[in-house]
């Protein structure tokens, strides 16, 4: 536990709600700060793919472009249109963001450097993500609106069908690891890049990922927005700090799914290079970077957001009973098969991930 | 090609891969993206940008007030009121152009006998009222005097083409 | 102390939220104060250490089950007016079928059954103890029979739900089918044609 000065001059039971809430705002500031650079790395990743400069006016190569966004949309109008439910109308960006915030209580940023280490962690994440779902049901019926609603109802319909893929893909990883905590599922994964548990998972792993997409409602997933068609989806009603908490939460979730992605299939802060480099290397200034560490936790993290970014500039939307179809059809189908698969191969004990 | 091949090809999501290496090969592609106000597009000396009216070399006003350009302006953006000089020779009292009813067309610029009009290549003006974007004849000719050398080097590379 | 503070807290909200479920209005609220009822659930089943069950309840009742019935709610055209009429007329019954549900709740689920002295409230278990473990080890060993039946019956009821949606759609047929849409070909749908660019036919003048 770090030495925090005049921690001690109080009561013991302050104490610890001391501690928690600052470790929550050392996960939180940065998380947010990620969030908005996140938005400028989209702009810029998508502009250049798109042979274009995205953002480059606002300070050294629009550097500051997120921060101008932010104070913008700080001061404009907050507007509640007529008709709509005023509590649940300012309720739904709050649960979105909350949801997505309170996720990170349990995410592993290094060998127990982690907020709340609980037994349940995997099943805890799983059952916040799915209550993101609420802030876009609420906001979709209380902005009064039918393209809000009809967005809310694509969105609340897809998250829910690809929850239960995603689901099956967590079975198969807790299998493996044989534990529902995210750390001991990191430790499982340790001896290296052919130790990690994206090999035998490969087929759920990706459909993981996809599945994680789709619960964001990021492209080609993003019907519920569907600008040509909804509009905006179940945030069209919402302007100024309103629709940028929901902005925040969507990013959150990228960012949150893109880390329990390199959590439970890439071994998170563990290095791919543990068991080759020799030790005397690793004490080196420069072979330490080869150690495990959180540099690679954020180094996987980010590969993952650039996929985000990536498939967004990549691949035009999907058409809704596609989306379902594959959801339903092609992936619960899919992560049963495999689940049995590794239930052989626990059984029978196979490679250096079951032995 | 068959179906288990489809099915393979399917599940290895082989066109998805195909469409994300075409975006990842643009991610480093040259970006032809010209920075603005540090570089700017090459422009034509047939460019046509914000009006002039010029003078002959001696000082004397070129335009005659024929009113050719008032008559081809589609947008009806000029406005000319001629009087008789003290010396006799025909000259406006008034040519105004409204720049913001002027499609820039160049017609003015063409049915001119006696290349008086013309466009320049300034393209960067602006008004921060509604009247600074109407444009009389004290400032059209200001405009000529600024620019006479730029206009005079265009109008003579144009020159064997009209 | 905390702890109880915490759970008279939460039994306060759920108490609050449940009364609201059946007395407000607007069914969706009434969904709404059910979901935060669920809540304050799993909040009190985290005070028992039973932190599976816990999760479990907001992941399927709150993450699944209410979604699907706010969904449903959404969709339909509640006519409250029309729902409140012979109010009064009913009210005399209703009133008593309440109290006398009330009554049987409370003997059977009252201090007399579940008192602090008949049924004492479970010790804390150390940091160690995972609840999710001692679940599966009791229900894949003396449960193993009920827990089978139970999952095949949902089985039975997951068949039969798909069977009779499909016996439907199976006469009508007019939906789209992907997979097949998917699978086309451009050679299977365009034929490249060369023709000559004037016709050979006509005479010339």
């Amino acid at each position: 536990m770090p030495e925090i000065p005049l921690l001690d001059l109080l009561p013991s039971g302050l104490q610890t709600l001391t501690l928690i809430l600052l470790k929550i705002i050392a996960i939180v500031t940065p998380l947010l700060l990620c969030v908005a650079y996140l938005t400028y790395a989209e702009r810029r990743v998508i502009g250049f793919m798109q042979v274009r400069m995205g953002p480059n006016r606002v300070g050294p190569i629009g550097l500051l472009q997120p921060i101008a966004d932010a104070v913008k949309l700080a001061f404009k109008e907050l507007i509640i249109p007529a008709g709509a439910n005023r509590f649940l109308f300012i309720l739904a960006p709050i649960i979105s963001l909350s949801a997505a915030l309170s996720a990170w209580a349990v995410v592993p940023f290094g060998p127990d450097r982690v907020l709340a280490d609980i037994n349940a962690g995997l099943l805890y994440i799983l059952a916040m993500t799915s209550m993101g779902i609420y802030g876009v049901i609420i906001a979709g019926w209380a902005s009064n609106s039918k393209y809000a609603l009809l967005g809310a109802m694509r969105s609340a319909a897809q998250m829910v069908s690809y929850e239960i893929a995603m689901g099956f893909a967590l079975v198969g990883v807790l299998m493996a690891a044989g534990s529902l905590n995210l750390g001991e599922i990191v430790n499982a994964q340790a001896g290296g890049f052919g130790h990690w548990f994206v090999w035998p998972l490969l087929p759920l792993f990706v459909v993981y990922f996809i599945s994680g997409v789709a619960e964001t409602n990021r492209a080609p997933f993003d019907v519920s927005e569907g600008e040509s068609e909804i509009v905006a989806g179940f945030h069209v009603e919402y302007s100024g700090m309103s629709f940028s908490v929901f902005f925040m939460a969507e990013y959150a979730n990228m960012i949150l799914i893109s880390v329990l992605s390199s959590v439970m299939f890439l071994g998170g802060w563990l290095s791919p290079f543990e068991g080759v480099v020799s030790a005397e290397t690793l004490a080196s200034p420069l072979g330490s970077l080869l150690d495990s560490g959180f540099h690679w936790f954020v180094f996987k993290v980010a590969l993952f957001l650039f996929l985000y970014l990536w498939f967004r500039a990549t691949f035009p939307r999907y058409r809704y009973d596609q989306i379902m179809r594959l959801g339903w059809k092609v992936f619960i189908p899919v992560t049963l098969v495999w689940i049995l698969v590794i239930g052989v191969a626990i059984a029978a004990g196979i490679g250096p991930w079951f032995d | 090609m068959n179906s288990a091949q489809r099915l393979i090809k399917t599940f290895l999501l082989w066109e998805l891969w195909k469409g994300l290496f075409l975006t990842g090969r643009y991610l480093f592609a040259k970006k032809v993206t010209v920075r603005y106000p540090e570089e700017k597009a090459p422009q034509s000396p047939r460019f046509r940008g914000l009006h002039a009216l010029r003078r002959y070399e001696n000082g004397e006003e070129r335009c005659i007030a024929c009113k050719l350009c008032e008559a081809v302006c589609p947008a009806l953006a000029i406005t000319i009121d001629v009087e008789p000089r003290d010396d006799g020779s025909r000259r406006t009292t008034r040519y105004d152009i409204d720049l913001s009813k002027c499609i820039f067309c160049g017609f003015c610029e063409e049915a001119c006998p006696v290349d008086s009009i013309v466009e320049t290549r300034i393209f960067e003006y602006h008004g921060e009222k509604r009247s600074d974007l109407l444009m009389n004849k004290v400032k059209l000719l200001a405009v000529g005097a600024d620019e006479e050398g730029r206009i005079a080097e265009d109008r003579a590379v144009d020159a064997k083409y009209r | 102390m905390v702890e109880q503070l915490v759970f008279y807290a939460l039994s306060g909200i759920l108490v609050f939220a449940g009364s609201m479920v059946v007395t407000v209005r607007n069914p969706i609220h009434a969904a709404l104060f059910l979901v935060l009822a669920f809540f304050t659930t799993a909040g009190i089943w985290l005070l028992l250490d039973a932190e599976f069950l816990a999760m479990t309840l907001v992941l399927v009742y709150v993450g699944a089950v209410m979604v699907l019935f706010l969904f449903v709610i959404m969709m339909l055209d509640v006519n409250s007016l029309v729902m409140r009429e012979g109010f009064s007329r009913y009210m005399p019954v209703g009133i008593l079928i309440a109290v006398l549900v009330g009554l049987e709740i409370a003997t059977v689920v009252g201090a007399s059954q579940f008192g602090l002295d008949i049924v004492p409230a479970p010790a804390h278990h150390g940091a160690g103890y995972s609840n999710i473990e001692e679940l599966g080890s009791v229900l894949y060993t003396v449960y193993v029979y009920p827990f089978e039946i139970a999952s095949v019956l949902l089985l039975v009821a997951i068949v039969a739900a798909i069977a009779l949606t499909l016996g439907a759609r199976r006469r009508t047929r007019k939906g789209q089918q992907p997979n097949q849409q998917v699978a086309v070909n451009r050679k299977d749908r365009v034929r490249l044609v060369q023709m000559a660019a004037e016709r050979s036919d006509l005479e010339t003048p």
